[in-house]
């Protein structure tokens, strides 16, 4: 199967590749996906006062297409407030990245890591989790 | 100069040597006729050429040369064993032993049988990949008519104990067929030495053309018959009907033997390169072999690099084209089958390369290979959660994670 030229590029040149102080109550985490699924992604949310995200970092276990779809998510949140990224949806990765049906669910996996690092983020200011 | 990518796939088929390509040239001109054609020349210079590879493979094997039955490839032959065996001894019996880790060739023609009465044991394999005698031995029973395992494993090379299987299945009467595809042309078989009753191979495995294989049937001690699968002319003694593929038998008949003149010294070199891939390999950190390391054809490796993921390190080796374990599709999250049954996790089956050297591999292109995955591996545990957690101490296995 050929990758787009869009999954090749966040493959090899990763943006935003690392790990940000998860015990900071200005930090949300996500970590989905399992080992034994062939995919785990963690992806954190740095969140200033006025709940813009300021940075976001990622690491990704998985295929190409995974590993793309969260990096492109890294700069996709980047300056939105969390109200906004949380509409960002599995299928404008899709769109972006140009993946094929069977790459679908790494685009999901993106979604539910940015949803799952508002939440945590969300929970340790006093916020309900959406 | 090495010419990129590099071919490093040769379980899943080999490039043709220059030499068998030339054998066969003639006979798609020339020397088209058709080798059952009695009455005239065309058809005798066929039938020669036919009778000629016939040798030529039934040579590499320790075979007569009428034990041959030729087909279209490996998988064709399984089928024909199994489903021809089960239908000619059905008055003996319809029990089926064979193992978990065979080609999907022998298991989905197991299936089938299956469904037409047959009863089949499907041996485990032990850690190694190795087949228990004893367990292979306890399977058996008076309905027994058939043990099919094969003789060195496509993913992972682990060389089953053959002979102590066949003598096994003699002791109660049982015939014994091996599917042989990535063992033939590499390592010695001799279906007289080994006590194989029913043999598959094919040509592509062994640096011949694609579409060609062979079924041996054993004629003498005991005089083995299958049911044909295949009817219309009655060629190949009856077991397989249809017009040979006159170049393609040619050139497996090429192709078999330089195996035979070959095998003994490629197998040597094949070895070094590969123990000096995997060495090297090894140095880098939650690195595993897959199987058995003693009882393994010399030119296969398959190693795990604990916390990335094989189709996504495979990208990163974009130069080598090599095999992974791991499938990450939506229609199948399960990682190869032969690796879990060896035990493996989920996420070791998933982070597994299948390395398979070759006649054209050369010293440069291991030198190459060895580079560009320790970098490729590096790459991707930069970026592996896994990885960062390993080596913060999080025992990965005590994680409550969130499937999808």
């Amino acid at each position: 199967m050929a990758y787009s030229d869009k999954v090749i590029d966040h493959y090899t040149h990763p943006r935003n590749v690392g790990t940000l102080n998860k015990d900071s109550n200005q930090v949300g985490t996500g970590l989905v996906g399992a080992p034994e699924c062939g995919d785990v992604m963690r992806l954190q949310i740095q969140v200033d006062q006025n709940h813009v995200i300021t940075d976001a970092k990622f690491k990704t276990f998985g295929c190409g297409s995974a590993i793309a779809s969260s990096s492109l998510a890294t700069e996709w949140l980047k300056g939105k407030t969390i109200d906004d990224a949380m509409k960002i949806d599995n299928m404008d990765i899709v769109e972006e990245l140009a993946l094929p049906p069977v790459k679908i669910h790494c685009s999901v996996l993106a979604e539910d890591a940015i949803k799952a690092a508002i939440n945590d983020y969300r929970s340790k200011n006093g916020m309900q989790p959406i | 100069m090495i010419s990129l990518p590099i071919y490093l796939d040769n379980n899943a088929t080999t490039p043709m040597d220059p030499r068998v390509l030339e054998t066969m040239l003639p006979y798609f001109t020339a020397k088209f006729g058709n080798s059952a054609s009695r009455n005239h020349a065309f058809g005798w210079a066929a039938e020669e050429a036919v009778d000629y590879a016939r040798e030529q493979v039934a040579g590499l094997i320790g075979a007569h040369e009428k034990e041959i039955i030729f087909t279209s490839g490996a998988t064709e032959s399984d089928n024909l064993a199994l489903k021809g065996v089960f239908e000619m001894y059905q008055d003996k019996g319809n029990h089926i032993i064979t193992c978990v880790n065979e080609h999907k060739a022998i298991l989905d023609a197991c299936k089938h049988l299956e469904r037409l009465g047959a009863k089949v044991t499907y041996l485990p394999v032990q850690s190694d990949g190795l087949v228990n005698l004893q367990q292979l031995e306890a399977a058996i029973t008076e309905k027994t008519i058939l043990i099919s395992i094969m003789y060195g494993n496509n993913e992972i090379g682990v060389i089953q104990p053959v002979k102590e299987i066949a003598a096994i299945a003699h002791k109660y009467g049982a015939l014994f067929m091996t599917d042989a595809t990535q063992a033939v042309g590499k390592i010695p078989v001799d279906v007289q030495a080994d006590g194989i009753d029913l043999m598959a191979f094919s040509g592509h495995k062994i640096y011949g053309p694609k579409g060609i294989g062979a079924l041996y049937v054993r004629r003498k001690n005991p005089r083995v018959k299958v049911t044909a699968q295949i009817d219309g002319g009655g060629h190949e003694r009856g077991m397989r009907s249809g017009t040979l593929n006159v170049p393609g038998i040619v050139g497996f008949g090429k192709a078999a033997e330089l195996c035979r003149l070959e095998m003994e010294q490629e197998a040597k070199r094949l070895s070094a390169m590969r123990d000096r891939l995997e060495k090297s390999l090894l140095e880098l950190e939650e690195s595993y072999v897959n199987g058995n390391v003693t009882h393994r054809l010399p030119h296969t490796t398959n190693i795990s690099f604990k916390y990335v993921e094989g189709e996504g390190l495979m990208m990163a080796m974009k130069d080598l084209a090599v095999s992974s374990g791991s499938a990450c599709t939506s229609a199948s999250l399960e990682p190869s089958y032969v690796l879990k049954n060896l035990g493996l996790s989920d996420d070791l089956a998933h982070s597994s390369i299948r390395f398979g050297l070759g006649r054209f591999t050369t010293d440069e292109e291991i030198d190459f290979a060895i580079e560009q995955t320790k970098n490729a591996v590096n790459h991707l545990r930069v970026l592996s959660p896994l990885w960062e957690m390993f080596k913060d101490g999080i025992d990965l296995d005590k994680v409550k994670w969130v499937e999808h």
